[in-house]
């Protein structure tokens, strides 16, 4: 069965994005929660990495932590779901584990 | 199935080079009393957390405890599975040489001193993931 | 569902006892069982009762005490981290001849076990830190 990845760093501080994109397999998920939401704005460096992401796993975002940061919804890269702190609760109960990429 | 023999898969990934931050010790410390529990225990080092298992560390002059000798003894405590992963090695400039010899003794073959270290691709690393029940990651 | 939640890093430097705190809060809503809140590295910081943050701000050792208080939550603050980083309950701090202890109503120092425990007996265990 598959595997939520959660990312809570900044893809430009930190290679954890990088290193959890080279770790999912088909049917996983990765939510990007905390500082890790700046990754997701369109047209940033990670935008077309996550994009192409898209083809075997799914992507989200937490929102709270998108909008704290001031980014809004439709700036973020296309595909990229938003979830709230529920959905992270479904997203990891769904999966067979959790995986955290700190 | 894991819940009637309550023995799960535990995998261990580490990601921080020793030192710097305490994540390596102190992810050492859960590794060995957790071996107390009977679980399947394997321990991952991917990105820098490949530093944790470099041989000739010498911390005199940083005052700090020198860990790294605890990893040979993981052996006695049946943590035998260590996985290291070859690219983040390559990319850090480091062969498997430059990482401490870590064995066990086999008591099902005369205890024939066995490699604990297996030397694994980015693509093995990312099934060992999906093939275990609980993930701690430090 | 079962769930364990590890928290490896103190208040207000990261925002990883935030996010424990609400993913705990919104798996509790949706009718789910937290079997244990596992504090470990830095995390043990957040069971100190002599926080004072600034009134307007929020008070995450009290929002985790409340939380607690109101579901039984186990909180379990890990007892190699702790004395390692100044934080004891009366126990340890007349074992370690220490004038005072400071531990929060809700948290219990206990073992590493116990976070094994934690990953043997919840369905899926969700890791928040650095």
């Amino acid at each position: 069965m598959s595997t939520l990845h959660t990312v809570n760093k900044s893809p430009f501080e930190r290679p954890s994005l990088k290193t959890c994109l080279d770790h999912v397999v088909q049917g996983d998920a990765i939510l990007l929660i905390e500082d890790a939401v700046v990754g997701a704005r369109k047209g940033g460096a990670f935008a077309e990495a996550l994009s192409h992401k898209q083809a075997s796993c799914s992507i989200y975002v937490l929102a709270p932590d998108l909008a704290a940061r001031g980014i809004k919804a439709e700036d973020i890269a296309e595909g990229i779901a938003l979830v709230d702190y529920g959905g992270f609760v479904d997203l990891a109960a769904g999966k067979a584990r959790v995986c955290a990429w700190l | 199935m894991a819940d009637e023999t309550n023995t799960k898969k535990f995998l261990y990934i580490n990601r921080k080079a020793p030192y710097g931050t305490v994540y390596a010790l102190e992810s050492l410390e859960v590794v060995l009393i957790g071996a107390a529990f009977e679980q399947d225990v394997s321990v991952a080092f991917v990105d820098d957390g490949v530093f944790q298992l470099m041989s000739g560390q010498d911390t005199a002059g940083i005052g700090m405890k020198n860990f790294s000798k605890t990893y040979r003894a993981l052996g006695d405590y049946e943590v035998r599975k260590l996985y290291v992963e070859r690219e983040s090695l390559a990319e850090r400039g480091l062969v498997s040489d430059d990482l401490m010899a870590i064995t066990y003794e086999d008591e099902n073959e005369d205890y024939a001193e066995k490699p604990s270290i297996h030397f694994v691709d980015r693509s093995e690393m990312t099934k060992l993931i999906s093939e275990h029940d609980v993930i701690l990651s430090f | 569902m079962r769930f364990g939640i590890v928290v490896t890093e103190g208040p207000y430097t990261h925002q990883a006892s935030d996010s424990a705190y609400r993913f705990t809060k919104a798996a509790l809503e949706k009718g789910h069982e937290i079997f244990r809140v596992f504090f470990y590295n830095d995390g043990v910081n957040n069971a100190t009762r002599f926080a004072v943050p600034p009134q307007d701000d929020r008070n995450l050792q009290v929002l985790w005490s409340e939380l607690a208080e109101k579901h039984k939550l186990d909180l379990v603050v890990c007892i190699a981290a702790a004395p390692r980083r100044g934080i004891l309950d009366a126990d340890e701090a007349k074992r370690q001849g220490k004038d005072g202890n400071n531990i929060a109503p809700g948290f219990l120092i206990s073992g590493l076990g116990q976070l094994i425990e934690a990953g043997i007996q919840s369905d899926r265990l969700v890791m928040f830190g650095d």
